[in-house]
């Protein structure tokens, strides 16, 4: 979205339109040249500066001045490791050219893509990454849900953990919150870390206003996304701090496989009956799941002052902050552009200091 | 009409039945039996359900000798294939074609479940209804119970009723040896490893649904079949009183956080 200085040859855009990596968002340069993104990540980086630098495009040889400038920052970061920062620069530039031409090119080419999904898992997560994979959500570039009765939701890309080499990438369904294979096989060489736990329900928060009553074909050929009636959005049910109709919209009375036999039910009591329809059920009534409500309620008469002041707390601030329309979120984007943090944090801030 | 089908030999090779479960697209068919296909009774209402069904059965049954162009014979063919589809259905839920679906389904040829938690467990193919032409063929996990595309377009586009509507459930009735092990395992959606609050709110109670099933189940002394011990319910129950008390914490910390993002509740209580 934001690369600037992203042409069509730089390593970042070469790498996301390789096979199996049509997931990827492109990172911004700018990203990756800010160190605080990359905190930590040189510890879990083989040959860290040379992957760096091939992501980057950047030459060595050629240009000196950021080099230099990369080694300071470097040694920023690293300086408790090693304690003569005195004339390392030469020493260190040395170092690694002579490493440049020993060590296999492959070696810095896997550590780079290792680096590269690492980087992505929390660039994604950033307010430009997010908005960068809200448009390839749109135009449907992760894939369909393949549950019958989630009737072709669009799905995310999500890791089931933020270790590399533990899983592959997985599909996470919002329709049905659960976690699928991709289809493809070429998929199954791509490491879940490099799109983390994170992003799929963090994805949801973020873009509350997406209706995931629709599938991804129905969405696609009507690409208006605001489909709320124009300033209707405030007016449409919620619950538990989202819109009542994105609660898992696949799952429910109605979404749920009913095994039958020449037509009729398998009953639950015979060995094979019916055994995990739990999983895919949802109260008729949504209310049912506003468990604030109902322990109120539950209280009944001996209302002490902690129950009032939690539907205090809960009910109100959640409506109030929660699923905005297009001009509100503009102002809110502007506030958050402010303060540059996570989208989340901003959000928890302006929460709690409402409630104050 | 009976003199056409008269004296088939069995020693005969298959050929068009051969071609026809070899070719790209029909993996999911199984080799239904020349004695089956020769039983009429086996084929009662079908004359009616399938054009040219005399030529049709002709060339399923390998004793096809009509002269004619080939349009006729492309439309021959067609039916051929849906003929077969419908027997197909018929002969899949007998004890020859139960068994002869089991092995596919063993060698996993109806492909795997994409659902994670269900670690690649073999489908098997169903129909959405029984009259043909409404609805393509689907694939039924019998570990999590649900329905899923196929994978492939070709297969997608195979006509749900040469499956039928309750091969599988009869599969696992006949074989109930086979019935996969249940599990509770699935996803729970998180942010930075904090729950989300409304899909924590919906697990919650899809987790209640399943302990009161349990509780009935053990009540009618009928197996759960789920992994995990019986007396786990016991504990859940227990946990569950737990967790009651800490509603009320939980949900005032929710509500601090803005509502959308939980609390673990175990480490902070």
């Amino acid at each position: 979205m934001s690369t600037s200085s992203g042409t069509p040859e730089s390593w970042i855009s070469s790498f996301c339109s390789l096979l199996g990596h049509e997931y990827f968002a492109e990172v911004s340069e700018e990203f990756i040249e800010d160190d605080f993104n990359l905190t930590g990540l040189q510890t879990q980086v083989a040959m860290y500066k040379e992957a760096l630098e091939m992501i980057l495009d950047v030459e060595p040889e050629d240009d000196d001045d950021e080099e230099d400038e990369e080694e300071d920052e470097e040694e920023d970061v690293s300086g408790d490791a090693r304690d003569e920062p005195g004339g390392r620069a030469a020493q260190a530039g040395e170092r690694r050219h002579h490493s440049r031409i020993a060590s296999d090119l492959s070696v810095i080419e896997s550590s780079a893509e290792m680096l590269y999904g690492l980087i992505h898992q929390r660039f994604i997560c950033s307010r430009a990454g997010i908005q960068q994979m809200s448009e390839k959500y749109e135009l449907g570039h992760f894939g369909v849900c393949p549950r019958t009765n989630c009737n072709q939701a669009r799905t995310l890309p999500v890791g089931l953990s933020d270790i590399p080499g533990e899983d592959t990438v997985k599909l996470f369904c919002p329709s049905c919150l659960d976690v699928y294979v991709p289809p493809n096989s070429r998929f199954q060489t791509v490491d879940g870390a490099f799109f983390g736990r994170t992003f799929g329900a963090l994805f949801l928060l973020t873009f509350p206003e997406y209706d995931l009553t629709k599938s991804g074909t129905e969405s696609i050929t009507n690409l208006s996304r605001p489909s709320n009636p124009p300033g209707g959005a405030d007016e449409l049910p919620m619950i538990n701090g989202v819109y009542a109709r994105n609660v898992a919209p696949g799952l429910g009375p109605g979404k749920i496989y009913e095994p039958r036999i020449y037509g009729f039910r398998v009953s639950e009591l015979a060995r094979s009956g019916p055994r995990m329809q739990w999983l895919r059920d949802k109260p008729a009534d949504i209310k049912a799941l506003d468990e604030a409500r109902l322990f109120t309620e539950d209280q009944g008469g001996d209302s002490e002052d902690d129950d009032e002041s939690m539907i205090m707390n809960g009910r109100p601030s959640g409506r109030r902050r929660a699923p905005l329309n297009a001009r509100s979120r503009q102002q809110q984007q502007q506030q958050r552009q402010i303060g540059n943090g996570s989208p989340m944090m901003v959000e928890a801030n302006g929460g709690v200091e409402s409630e104050l | 009409m009976d003199d056409f089908v008269s004296e088939s030999d069995s020693d005969y090779t298959s050929y068009w039945r051969d071609w026809f479960i070899s070719s790209r697209g029909n993996e999911y068919f199984c080799e239904i039996d020349e004695d089956y296909l020769t039983d009429r009774f086996n084929l009662t209402g079908l004359n009616t359900e399938v054009q040219y069904y005399q030529y049709a059965l002709d060339l399923v049954t390998d004793v096809f000798d009509l002269d004619c162009d080939d349009e006729m014979r492309e439309t021959i063919e067609k039916s051929a294939r849906h003929l077969y589809g419908l027997v197909h259905a018929r002969y899949i839920v007998t004890t020859r074609g139960l068994a002869k679906m089991l092995e596919k389904y063993k060698k996993g040829d109806f492909g795997k479940c994409p659902r994670v938690m269900c670690h690649s467990h073999p489908l098997l193919p169903m129909g959405l209804s029984d009259v043909p032409h409404l609805k393509p063929v689907k694939l039924y996990c019998g570990r999590c119970e649900d329905i899923y595309n196929p994978k492939s377009s070709r297969h997608a586009a195979i006509d749900g009723a040469y499956f039928g509507t309750s091969f599988h459930n009869i599969l696992f009735q006949v074989y109930p040896a086979l019935i996969p092990a249940k599990s509770a395992e699935r996803y729970i959606p998180r942010v930075y490893g904090f729950k989300v609050h409304s899909a924590a709110a919906l697990i919650r109670w899809q987790n209640n649904q399943r302990d009161d099933m349990r509780r009935r189940l053990r009540k009618m002394e009928v197996e759960s079949g789920f992994k995990d011990a019986d007396d786990e319910i016991e504990a859940d129950e227990d946990e569950d009183e737990d967790e009651d008390e800490e509603l009320g914490a939980e949900q005032f910390q929710a509500a601090e956080a803005g509502g959308l993002v939980e609390g673990e509740i175990r480490t902070v209580a």
